[in-house]
């Protein structure tokens, strides 16, 4: 990390990174450096920034859950509609893209796309923390995913699993050549589904600082908060759609797992 | 002699930040391309269009995922390198 209050002086008034510093919570200090007393050496009990919005991310996620579903009437109140529609829209996908073998994990997959939509949504809120821009957090989705996916693919097929890797249909002189990029795309896949969400979470975050940091010189400031308010419409398209695809492509690799050896 | 190499150093983490952002313009490309064969054949066969719109969005993920790999080195050559 390089010295923020140095650089600070010569670009922006407010650092466009600065909002993705993990620091503890109830701590608070003056000194301008990203290394200070809240920030260094935290342990892994102490409650920080990202542990609180997780926190009330799940929070949220269970106020929504409870207050729609303890009505059950036959004329949804409004948050019932809001919930119903989320569980059909989750249920829908996980059924077209798996089919009905995919169906019972459907569970974990709505868990996964409410707990990243949330999370990309309280995001938004000024002044709170993006936990999902950072890939500690999407990587422990994705790896939770991948090594899920590969234990119940080869739990379900046995070693039958791994045809997948071999393409069939490929003349055969092709097939080993094909076989190693398979391999290769398939443990790359962690790492994309996890830097795709935290990236785009990331850079949207950014930009918007970068934004807000030009609201500061006079002469353009106007367009700069105009610019900001554009981007935030973005980022809101960018949270929901990135869970989406966080999601269904969750979905298409539980097909693999479940669906057999014919990729 | 010390704080021209660091000088030197600081401009090609900069320029190399510079040019792994090039990357981000490939994904736009392909996710412009995947977007607009999706409209053109969406108005071709318009009941067709909605059944394929996961397809749509797992191309569009694929296709950006590449670009964001190019942010990701921009980005750590200017913060943690």
């Amino acid at each position: 990390m390089t010295d923020v209050a140095a650089e600070a002086e010569t670009g922006f008034a407010i650092h466009p990174m600065d909002q993705f510093i993990v620091s503890r919570w109830f701590c608070h200090d003056d000194a301008a450096t990203v290394i200070n007393e809240c920030t260094a050496n935290i342990k892994w009990y102490e409650i920080t920034n990202v542990t609180v919005w997780i926190a009330l991310t799940v929070l949220a996620i269970i106020a929504l859950m409870v207050f729609g579903s303890r009505g059950r009437a036959i004329i949804p109140s409004r948050i019932q509609s809001v919930g119903e529609m989320l569980y059909g829209f989750i249920y829908k996908m996980v059924e077209d893209v798996t089919g009905h073998e995919g169906v019972k994990y459907f569970p974990y997959v709505m868990t996964l796309f409410l707990f990243i939509l949330f999370a990309n949504l309280l995001g938004l809120i000024p002044m709170s923390f993006t936990t999902t821009s950072h890939v500690a957090v999407t990587v422990t989705l994705a790896l939770l995913v991948f090594l899920g996916v590969t234990i119940l693919g080869l739990v379900k097929n046995g070693i039958g699993f791994l045809g997948m890797f071999w393409v069939s249909s490929a003349p055969l002189p092709l097939r080993p050549v094909l076989a190693i990029i398979e391999v290769i795309s398939y443990f790359v896949r962690p790492v994309s589904h996890s830097i795709r969400l935290a990236g785009n979470l990331m850079a949207g975050h950014a930009v918007m600082k970068v934004f807000a940091g030009f609201a500061s010189m006079a002469v353009i400031s106007p367009v700069a908060v105009g610019a900001v308010t554009a981007i935030y419409g973005l980022e809101l398209l960018v949270a929901v759609v990135q869970a989406y695809v966080f999601t269904i492509l969750t979905c298409v690799y539980l097909k693999d797992a479940v669906g057999g050896a014919h990729h | 002699m010390e704080a021209e190499v660091a000088q030197l150093a600081l401009m090609g983490k900069y320029i190399g930040a510079g040019l792994a952002a090039i990357g981000l313009g490939g994904a736009g490309i392909g996710v412009g391309n995947i977007a607009g064969n999706f409209l053109a054949g969406a108005l071709r066969n318009p009941s067709a269009a909605p059944s394929q719109t996961a397809n749509l969005f797992v191309g569009i993920a694929f296709a950006e995922a590449l670009g964001i790999f190019s942010f990701l080195i921009a980005l750590l050559l200017m913060f943690a390198v």
